[in-house]
């Protein structure tokens, strides 16, 4: 599914601890044009519940969560 | 107007001085705004010169704290004042330095981290976290 996803800025945010991954997902949103895809990775297990909360509530898009082999893959959306 | 979310800062060891910093940091990530009202050794702890060299850990868990600062070091986990610092950048997040205790400890604005907003009464403080969502007293 990722295939057709352009995706304009990669956050490795690997080895950082809650809520490290998630905070930097905000700072790279707000600097983000509307439209633009970010994708982040993340090795803590508490962006899995945080990172989809926040999208929904700041009324981004959620394209994908994907799980790598030692880390998870959000890629979302800034719609606003 | 934001939700706000309210800390009574009292403690002044590393492993209570991190969950404050978090959960400041969770907040405004939820788009809350935050107020921390530092006190006593809460304040004492927002010294430039505690703020590296602030090893202690609460009394209880005392045995466990080396292990947790190695830990920590280990897994490259920030400074809990630099998770506050970067809450700060995110969102609106205010530090309190309570008059009283400022007083009493004889401290000078310059001698507290710069992330630290004003000095403030605690009625003023009870004045502007009247209408918080959410109260902690750490």
């Amino acid at each position: 599914m990722t295939q057709d996803i352009k995706i304009d800025r990669v956050i490795d945010a690997r080895g950082s601890f809650c809520p490290g991954p998630l905070m930097e997902l905000i700072k790279a949103i707000k600097e983000a044009k509307v439209g633009e895809v970010i994708s982040v990775y993340s090795s803590d297990s508490g962006s899995k519940r945080d990172i989809p909360i926040w999208v929904e509530k700041a009324g981004h898009e959620l394209l994908g969560v994907f799980d790598r082999d030692s880390y998870t893959e959000f890629v979302v959306r800034k719609k606003r | 107007m934001a939700e706000k979310l309210a800390i009574v800062l009292f403690s002044g060891t590393v492993d209570k001085l991190y969950p404050v910093s978090i959960i400041a940091s969770g907040a405004v990530a939820m788009g809350m705004e935050v107020d921390i009202f530092a006190t006593f050794w809460g304040l004492n702890a927002l010294r430039k010169d505690m703020l590296t060299t602030n090893m202690k850990i609460s009394k209880e868990f005392e045995e466990m704290g080396q292990f947790m600062m190695q830990l920590m070091k280990q897994k490259n986990v920030p400074p809990w004042y630099e998770i506050l610092k970067k809450a700060k950048e995110l969102g609106k997040v205010r530090v309190h330095a309570c008059a009283m205790t400022f007083d009493l400890m004889g401290m000078k604005k310059e001698d507290l981290a710069d992330f630290v907003d004003d000095v403030v009464a605690v009625g003023e403080f009870i004045n502007i976290v009247r209408d918080a969502k959410i109260t902690l007293f750490i």
